[in-house]
Parts: C-alpha cells; sequence; structure tokens
C-alpha cells in the first residue's frame, strides 16, 4: 500500500470515533431527557459505554480471518445500530418500563462494536507500518475524533439538527466510510464484494429515509420530552397520558400539554370552580365537563349544598387514574368515590345533546382547544347546548387558556359564550405552572357577583378570601379585550386563534 | 370480464396507481364484508325491453294525480300539494325507498349517504327551499337584510375540506402549497371573472347564474357561453394555470359528472357564480346532515305514509284525449308478479326523462328526438364501515376529502357533522365515470363484480391512508347508471332542454334533468313548480311559494 490510503485510512478512524463518541452522547442525553437526573444518566451511560469499548476489544482476538471483510461489516452494523439509536430510544420510551433495557442494550451493542474496530484496523494496518508508529497514529486520530464529537455535539448538532437527525447523520457517514472502505482496502479482501457494497448502500439509504422524515420523527418525540422523571405513561384510545414526579410532586400531562402540578394545582382549581358555585346561589346539582382527573370535583365537593355531581369524560383511563393512581387519589381526596359523584364516559358535546337533566352550575374544565376536536367544545353550537341544560340561576365557569399569551382566543371564548347568550364576567389567576391563566364566569342572567368568601368555606381554601377572589375579576392591560371573531362550529376560528399566538409565543 | 388487478385500476385510476398495483394475479377476494345494493337496474331492463303487463280489472283504482317517480322532484310535488291542503294523489316509486339519488344510510350504526349529501344555503329569494328549511328547524331565523340564518349545527362543521397533495393532506381544495407567481396570477384572474358573473344583471335584472336555473338570465351574452365548453372557455381567457385546471376540473366532476372539456363553460361558471351572493364574497355555506340529503328525504316521506307506493315501478302512461281528458297509469311490483291500473285526471312524471319516450304512449310520436338529447353519466358510490381512523400525515380529517390525483373525488366522513372525531367511522367515496359515451362509461361499471369494485376504492383511498384495507370491516357498493344529466356544451340551451318542460296534454314533467344540471334544488323547484300548476288548474288557492 501506498502512502495515500494510509491517510485516508486514519481519516477513517477519525470518523469511526467522532460517530462512536456521538452515539454515546445521545445516548446519555436521551436517557436524561427521558428519565431525568442527568449525573446519574450520563455517568451510567459513560461507565456501560466503556466497558462494552472493553468487551469488544477482547472479543476482536476471536476475528482470525477475513479481518478487513470483518471490519467492514462491524463498520456497517454500527452505522446501522449508531445511526437508528436515537429514533429507536424515542419510541422505546413508549414502553417506559422497557426504556432502560434498551437504552443500555443500544449502549453496550455500540459500545461493543465500536470497540471491536480499532483493534481490528490496527491488526490490518500492522502489515504496513512500524507497531510504535501505527499505535501512535490510530490513537491520536481516535482521540482528536472525540474532542471533535464533544465540541460539535452541544454547540452545532443539538442546536441545529435535533437529536433524531443527528443520529441518523452520523450513521449514513459510518456507513459512508464502511463503502468506502470496500474499495480502499480492496487489495487486502478477497471474495466478491457485490453483496458487501449493496448492504452498505442498503443501510445508507434506510437512514436517508430517515432524515426525509426526520420532522414528523421529532414532532412525535419532542412530545415525549419532560422536565421532570416519568413515572407513569399510558396511551388511551383518545390521548397519550404522562405522569412525572419530582421532589414531592407530581405533574399530569396529556398529549405532551401539562394539565396540573400538585404544587399549585390548588390556585388553578380553587379559582376554576369557586366563582361559579358561588354565583349559583346554592347548587345542588353540578356538572363537570371534563376534568377527569377528580381535582375540579374535589373543590364542588367543599360546598355542603352539593347533592350531586355529574362527572362527563371521554376517556375512562383518566378517571380510572384519578380513581385508582394512588398520588393521585391522594390528591383529588378520593373525590371520584364520593357517592354523590357520577361519572359519565362520553365526548361532552354528543353527551349534551342527548342529556334530559339539569343543573344549578357547570364546570368546564377542557384542555386547550389546539385540535378540531377540541376546538368544537368552545363553540356557539357547544354553548348553546350546555345553557339549554342549566337552571336559570345557575352559573358556569370555564378554563380559556392564557389570556396573556393567547389574548385573541381568551377574548374569542369570552365573545363566543357572550353570543350563545351567557352574561360573562372573564378572570386571571396566576398559577406558577402555568403563568397567568384566564376564565369565565358565564351565567344565564345578569346580576351582583356574590361579594365575599363565605368564612366556613375559606377555611377548606388556600388560595382564595375575600380579597383574593376579587382580585380575580381585574384583567391587566396586557389581558385586555381585543376584537375577535366568534368561535362557530363552522368556522372554528377558536383553533386558529390559538394555534397562531401559542407559536408565537413558543 | 376477468381483468388483472393492474388493468383493473389502469382503466379506473389511471398508470400510477396500476404501476404502484405491480404484477398481479385476478383480483384477489377481500377478507371483508359487502355487496352491490342497487339500484333496481333489472325490472328497468325488462321494460325497456318491452315488457308491459296489464292489471287485473279489479286492480284499477280512481285517483286526482298520479306522481310518477319518488325522488326529490315527485317528494317535492307531493310536499307542495300536501302544503295546499291536497292529498287526493300517489306516488310511485321503482326502489323500495324513496329518495333517488338522495337517498341516505346507514352502516353500523352511523348514518350515511348514498350520494347527494349537502345543499348550499339558499339566498332568500329561494321561497320554496327557504319555507322547506324553516319547517326542518333547520333555520332559526332572518338577518338584517332578510337572508335566512342557518342554525349552526347543520351547516358544515370546520374544517370543511382538505386536499391530498404530494404526499400530504392540505387544508381547503386549491393547492397553493408550491403554486408560482403565474398559478396565483391565473387563480387572482379567475375569481376575478367570477365575481363579474356574480355582479352581472341583464336588462330585467336577472343574475346570469342562480338557482334555481329557471331564473337564469337567457341574454345572449350568458347562453353564448353554453355554446363552448369550459376547457375552451379557461384557454380563452388565458388561463393556464394546472392548478386552476385541476379545480375547474375537480368541481365539473364533482357537480355534473364531467371533465373540465366535457362540461360546458355556462354550467362551469354556474357552479362556482350561482351561490356566492355578492362579488367577491365566499359562496354560501353549506348545511348538510351526517345520512346527506337523506334527512330531506326522510322529512319530505315520513307524512306521506301509504300514499307514497314504493317497489312499484310505472310500465305505462297513457294520455285520454276527448271530453274526459286523464292518463291511465300503470305499475308493475318490483319482482313483476303484480300489476296495478291508476286512471287519472294529471300525472306528474318526475322520473329521469329519458325514461318518457320509453314510458308515455305517443311521446316520441309528437315530441321526436327531443329526449334522446337528455344524457346522463354514471357514478360508483362505496360506503366503506371502518373500525378505526386511518393513519395518515398533513391536516386533520375534514368533511369532504379529495385526492389530487384520483379520477374519483375522494371521500366524505360521516362521522365529522355529528362531531364523533374517534372510533369507528364511514367513508362515502365518489367516483364520476366520465367517458365520452355515457352508454360506455355505464358498461364498464355494471361489469364491475364487488371484488372489482372495492379493489378499486381501497387501491384508490391507499394512496393517502396506507392502512386503510386492515380498518375497513365493510365496503358497499351503489352503482348509479343514471346518476346525473350531463350539461355538455349546447344541451343546457338547447331547444330541446327548454322545450321538454313544456306539459304533455295531462302529463307534467318535474326533474332536475329539466334544468340540465343534477342539483337537488332543481329537482325540489320543479316538483314545487308543477304542483303548483295543478293546483292552479283544479282552482286550489295558494300563495306561491317561487
Amino acid at each position: 500500500m501506498t502512502r495515500a490510503p494510509l491517510f485516508l485510512l486514519y481519516l477513517n478512524v477519525l470518523v469511526v470515533a467522532t460517530c462512536g463518541l456521538i452515539y454515546e452522547l445521545l445516548a446519555g442525553t436521551l436517557a436524561s431527557y427521558v428519565l431525568g437526573d442527568s449525573v446519574t444518566q450520563f455517568s451510567l451511560v459513560i461507565g456501560v459505554y466503556l466497558s462494552a469499548l472493553g468487551v469488544g476489544a477482547w472479543l476482536s482476538r476471536f476475528v482470525t480471518r477475513h479481518l478487513v471483510r470483518a471490519f467492514v461489516e462491524v463498520e456497517l452494523a454500527v452505522a446501522l445500530l449508531g445511526g437508528t439509536s436515537a429514533p429507536l430510544l424515542f419510541f422505546a420510551f413508549g414502553r417506559l418500563s422497557w426504556f432502560p433495557v434498551v437504552l443500555f442494550g443500544v449502549v453496550f451493542a455500540i459500545g461493543v462494536l465500536v470497540g471491536l474496530e480499532l483493534p481490528l484496523l490496527m491488526r490490518i494496518l500492522k502489515e504496513h507500518l512500524d507497531f510504535s508508529d501505527l499505535v501512535s497514529r490510530v490513537l491520536a486520530f481516535d482521540y482528536i475524533g472525540a474532542l471533535l464529537a464533544s465540541l460539535m455535539f452541544p454547540l452545532f448538532l443539538i442546536p441545529r439538527l435535533g437529536l433524531v437527525r443527528t443520529s441518523l447523520v452520523f450513521g449514513i457517514l459510518n456507513a459512508l466510510v464502511g463503502l468506502w472502505g470496500t474499495w480502499l482496502l480492496k487489495p487486502l479482501m478477497d471474495g466478491r464484494l457485490t453483496g458487501l457494497r449493496l448492504r452498505g448502500i442498503a443501510v445508507i439509504a434506510l437512514l436517508a429515509a430517515g432524515v426525509a422524515a426526520a420532522d414528523r420523527l421529532t414532532e412525535l418525540a419532542e412530545e415525549q420530552l419532560f422536565p421532570h422523571p416519568v413515572v407513569f405513561t399510558r396511551t388511551t384510545s383518545y390521548q397519550r397520558i404522562v405522569v412525572t414526579e419530582s421532589a414531592g410532586k407530581f405533574q399530569l400531562f396529556l398529549n405532551g400539554n401539562l394539565q396540573f402540578n400538585s404544587a399549585d394545582e390548588y390556585r388553578y382549581h380553587e379559582a376554576l370552580v369557586h366563582p361559579a358555585l358561588l354565583s349559583a346561589g346554592t347548587p345542588r346539582r353540578v356538572l363537570v365537563l371534563g376534568g377527569g382527573d377528580g381535582l375540579a370535583v374535589r373543590e364542588i365537593l367543599k360546598h355542603s349544598a352539593v347533592e350531586a355531581v355529574t362527572l362527563v369524560d371521554i376517556d375512562p383511563e383518566m378517571t380510572g387514574l384519578a380513581e385508582k393512581y394512588p398520588p393521585l387519589r391522594k390528591l383529588n381526596g378520593a373525590a371520584l368515590q364520593d357517592r354523590r359523584v357520577s361519572i359519565v364516559h362520553a365526548d361532552a358535546m354528543i353527551w349534551l345533546e342527548h342529556c334530559p337533566e339539569l343543573f344549578d352550575a357547570a364546570i368546564v374544565d377542557f384542555p386547550d382547544p389546539n385540535t378540531y376536536s377540541l376546538g368544537k367544545l368552545y363553540t356557539t353550537r357547544f354553548y348553546r347546548l350546555l345553557k339549554a341544560r342549566l337552571t336559570p340561576e345557575a352559573a358556569v365557569s370555564i378554563q380559556c387558556t392564557s389570556p396573556l399569551v393567547a389574548r385573541s382566543s381568551f377574548w374569542c371564548i369570552v365573545r363566543t359564550l357572550e353570543s350563545a347568550g351567557f352574561v360573562v364576567d372573564p378572570y386571571q389567576a396566576t398559577v406558577p405552572s402555568f403563568g397567568v391563566w384566564g376564565y369565565c364566569l358565564a351565567r344565564t342572567t345578569a346580576g351582583a357577583r356574590p361579594a365575599e368568601v363565605p368564612a366556613e368555606l375559606q377555611t377548606h381554601l388556600r388560595f382564595l378570601n375575600n380579597r383574593t377572589y376579587q382580585g380575580l375579576f381585574d384583567i391587566p392591560e396586557d389581558a385586555s379585550a381585543v376584537p375577535v371573531e366568534i368561535n362557530r362550529l363552522d368556522n372554528q376560528t377558536l383553533v386558529r386563534y390559538y394555534e397562531a399566538e401559542w407559536k408565537h409565543w413558543n | 370480464m376477468e381483468l388483472t388487478r393492474r388493468e383493473l385500476l389502469a382503466t379506473f385510476l389511471g398508470a400510477p396507481a396500476a404501476l404502484a398495483a405491480g404484477c398481479s394475479p385476478p383480483v384477489q377476494s377481500l377478507p371483508l364484508e359487502g355487496a352491490i345494493v342497487g339500484a333496481s337496474a333489472a325490472i328497468g331492463h325488462r321494460l325497456r325491453d318491452g315488457v308491459r303487463p296489464t292489471p287485473a280489472a279489479d286492480r284499477w283504482q280512481n285517483v286526482g294525480v298520479v306522481i310518477v317517480g319518488g325522488g326529490i322532484a315527485g317528494l317535492a310535488t307531493a310536499w307542495r300539494l300536501r302544503r295546499a291542503g291536497f292529498q287526493d294523489f300517489v306516488v310511485l316509486e321503482l326502489e323500495p325507498r324513496a329518495g333517488g339519488t338522495s337517498r341516505g344510510d346507514s352502516l353500523g350504526g352511523i348514518p350515511c349517504p348514498w350520494g347527494a349529501h349537502y345543499v348550499p344555503a339558499p339566498l332568500k329569494e329561494n321561497g320554496a327551499l327557504v319555507a322547506l328549511l324553516d319547517e326542518m328547524g333547520v333555520l332559526e331565523g332572518r338577518d338584517g337584510e332578510g337572508e335566512p340564518v342557518v342554525a349552526e349545527q347543520f351547516l358544515c362543521r370546520d374544517p370543511q375540506e382538505r386536499l391530498f397533495f404530494a404526499g400530504e393532506w392540505h387544508e381547503g381544495l386549491y393547492p397553493h402549497e408550491g403554486e408560482s407567481e403565474a398559478d396565483r396570477r391565473d387563480w387572482t384572474a379567475f375569481q376575478a371573472e367570477i365575481s363579474k358573473w356574480v355582479a352581472w344583471r341583464d336588462a330585467h335584472g336577472r343574475r346570469a347564474f342562480t338557482i334555481p336555473v329557471a331564473s337564469c338570465s337567457d341574454d345572449a351574452d350568458v347562453t353564448a357561453l353554453d355554446r363552448i365548453s369550459m376547457a375552451d372557455w379557461l384557454a380563452g381567457k388565458n388561463l393556464t394555470s394546472s392548478r386552476l385546471r385541476w379545480l375547474a376540473d375537480y368541481s365539473c366532476r364533482d357537480d355534473f359528472g364531467l371533465t373540465v372539456e366535457q362540461t360546458s363553460a355556462w354550467a362551469g361558471l354556474f357552479y362556482f357564480a350561482s351561490r356566492v351572493r355578492t362579488p367577491w364574497a365566499e359562496p354560501q355555506s353549506l348545511i348538510t346532515w351526517p345520512e346527506g340529503n337523506g334527512r330531506i328525504v326522510d322529512h319530505l316521506s315520513e307524512p306521506l305514509g301509504g300514499v307514497l307506493r314504493s317497489g312499484w315501478a310505472v310500465s305505462e302512461l297513457v294520455p285520454k284525449a276527448g271530453d274526459e281528458p286523464g292518463v291511465d297509469v300503470v305499475a308493475v311490483s318490483h319482482d313483476g308478479s303484480d300489476a296495478l291500473g291508476f286512471h287519472t285526471r294529471q300525472a306528474v312524471f318526475c322520473a329521469p326523462h329519458y325514461l318518457a319516450s320509453h314510458l308515455i304512449r305517443g311521446f316520441g310520436e309528437v315530441r321526436g328526438n327531443a329526449a334522446r338529447e337528455f344524457q346522463y353519466g354514471s357514478w360508483m358510490v362505496a360506503n366503506l364501515l371502518l373500525r378505526d381512523r386511518p393513519r395518515e400525515s398533513g391536516f386533520p380529517l375534514a368533511w369532504d376529502n379529495v385526492l389530487y390525483e384520483s379520477p374519483s373525488l375522494g371521500y366524505v366522513s360521516a362521522t365529522h357533522q355529528q362531531g364523533i372525531d374517534r372510533g369507528p367511522a364511514v367513508f362515502t367515496y365518489y367516483y364520476p365515470v366520465c367517458d365520452d359515451d355515457p352508454r360506455a362509461g355505464r358498461a364498464r361499471l355494471a361489469g364491475l363484480s364487488w371484488n372489482e369494485c372495492a379493489e378499486i376504492v381501497l387501491s384508490d383511498l391507499s394512496r393517502a391512508h396506507p392502512d386503510i384495507r386492515g380498518l375497513v370491516t365493510r365496503l358497499d357498493v351503489m352503482h348509479w347508471g343514471h346518476a346525473m344529466i350531463r350539461p355538455r356544451p349546447g344541451f343546457v340551451w338547447s331547444a330541446a332542454r327548454l322545450g321538454e318542460t313544456q306539459p304533455f296534454g295531462p302529463i307534467r314533467f318535474a326533474n332536475t334533468d329539466l334544468s340540465g344540471v343534477a342539483l337537488f334544488e332543481e329537482a325540489f323547484y320543479h316538483g314545487v313548480r308543477a304542483a303548483e300548476d295543478i293546483l292552479r288548474e283544479r282552482g286550489i288557492a295558494f300563495d306561491t311559494l317561487l
């Protein structure tokens, strides 16, 4: 062999080393995203990876024939496994209990394969180079590769490409090097090379297809990133439920959107429930639409006049969780097991169309209107159906997303309620986990709001007292009314407002 | 006819779908249930071939008015007569159920249409339709200008339309994604042309395009449009954008079952301009029900009770001259085993107009070949019951879901209007057969087995929903042999079309065919018009709805 291929072989070493470290960094990052506690996750990933390198190096002694071919085979295997590792791990997260197994399995396998590479390469080159020269050069390029990877990863790759694309792109790079090797090292190889090359091309094509679909993959994946360790996941027919936990507080996410944080949910739910129940006089029959977590029901049951609560939530698994998952059941005070509470599993709009009963108060607590199926639950049609199920003195409260972030969305809900014939008092509260949050108090007849929170009730509350209760209705200037269209079934204006405003904010 | 899968798909879906199918043996039997469910061609063909049963002497009866055909025109005639207090009539309908191409159904408990599935909100001038919608509780009042206000739940729920284009679903029907500067210019110029026609009025103050067609201007500037095709009109205006042409072609296929080359420019512009109130305004909103216009059919047929005789095919109408003019009408039971006779003073012929020369004695001799000018396109409609929603990418499921590269019109989701966004669904798939020779198209369609129909539908939808085959549990197919009158160039303003509205002795005509376009509103208008003519002739007092 001449000098030129040798130089190219060092480049080969460089790429191999860079790719190896990139895969390791990806795994560490993903593990900390998903499982939290980055110190533990990174040390475990590094430990497993390094030990696997050792296993690979040791195993290399058992490769005695067709060294070059084996080297290329290993390289293609690393390319395939490493390249698909990030997407693979994202999807493995869908089954939480398996995630650590898949994670460390992948890290170990990549480590073993990468560990095989260098010894094989060194043995291939040993015929052509002085041993001391060989070791110094190969190891030097190996460590340069590591430096390159550790600089590129945080500075360029993650911000520009994201996890999934980085993984796939380096897989392709790895496979290209392997494929190139079949020409570079051709003089040292025996037998036919076509099969090997075709496999190389297939791996590249597969990963390239992955890059093309990376946006979709990432979209799916980003939903699954949470600030705290995940302790519970379930994909139901309607949504993906995730519970995360940290420092004794837990958070519930539906389709990746935070529904509550146990640290401050009392602020959200006290503000949601009590203005309506106080305005409804002595409400006996209360309707809850959405709110399958049972936390609104907990607040409702603090009103002694309440005789019956009907909770309508589409997802049996959500109310099941609220009844049976110990931390949540504790948080809602086993509200859903109270004998006054009956639970209906139905789409609230379809249920309202057929409901014969009347209610004295209603709490409307749906997720934010970010899809057309949710948007219909904020239309004039929906509010008219609701109004038809209310007694003349009834009051309703509705969660209305953030008036600060999504000002038009907020006022669109206010105007839509008015257009459906409600008298509306918009209000807002600060919930640290959400920021400034908006609500509407909607009544069928105009009249003064009760000025005070009864003393008896106040003893059960942590957020509302007479002053904070009155202060809810002061809308700050930066959230004051803006002109908006009415949200109807046949225009779904709200979904469009909401999408534009949250996109802008993010 | 034993076609390979590739041949089948090449014929009905075009080359790309056939290539995607690869080499494969004849169509395999599919692992799902279904059937071809109508329409009843057998008895019709027997009558065409000259079978003329005679009722026994005791099977004759006297009735004031016989309405031949229980489609929208026939039901509208009955509705208008009843509204004026006249009940001495009978409606004879060949099919086991009334409604014609507006019929609805239910699959797996989900209501769905078999044909016409929406009505654009009428302008206040369309008094008859406004009265019907008022009666149905669809309208909740009038706005400041007296225009009817449709209750929200009957207006097509947003998102209304989406288009599968370049591998993804996009909102709306016109593919704005990736359009060129020239495309945009043509699009705006086209809108300007439409707006020009919306604003246009003749010397009598009539619009160029409005519903019903009978109210449209017959000014030479307007009727000249009927002499060229929509494609020629686009070319004449130098509108060459392929996207605009696609939209025009889709619209012609959707409303008329004809391609843009086959459709009269008058009809093409009618589609775009007749449902727009003022220049540059959005078209009128659409009123729809989960079972399509089947809801209207039910509303119109329920009060009729036994007066609506379904499963009885009219085999002959014999006009009688002399001192007591009238008609003898003979009807044959569905299976051909029984015959009934009616002596009547007046008849309204609401069946497809081409049947007039087959069924009315002496009609052909007097009227000549005019009825032959009435040509009909055939359609395949399929209702697919799905276990769950299919996988897809891009904009979410809408009411009307159109495939850019398909000769079909895509599908309508039957659960959309009910607000059911998850779980089992019914998709109603529409495929107009656009052959130049309508008989050839009809024969092509009639030759298809259920298996072949299902294969076409599933292959077409697979392009947008790769997993749909695994989700469909039942697929029923309707072959509409004479689905729609074809407004090809020259027909709408032909002497043949205009002349055929005239009564033939005691027999009046009422069918959307007489308007030259197949629209619910036209059928309804003609039914009401014929009924009011009868009321007038009988001296029954009424306030006209027209």
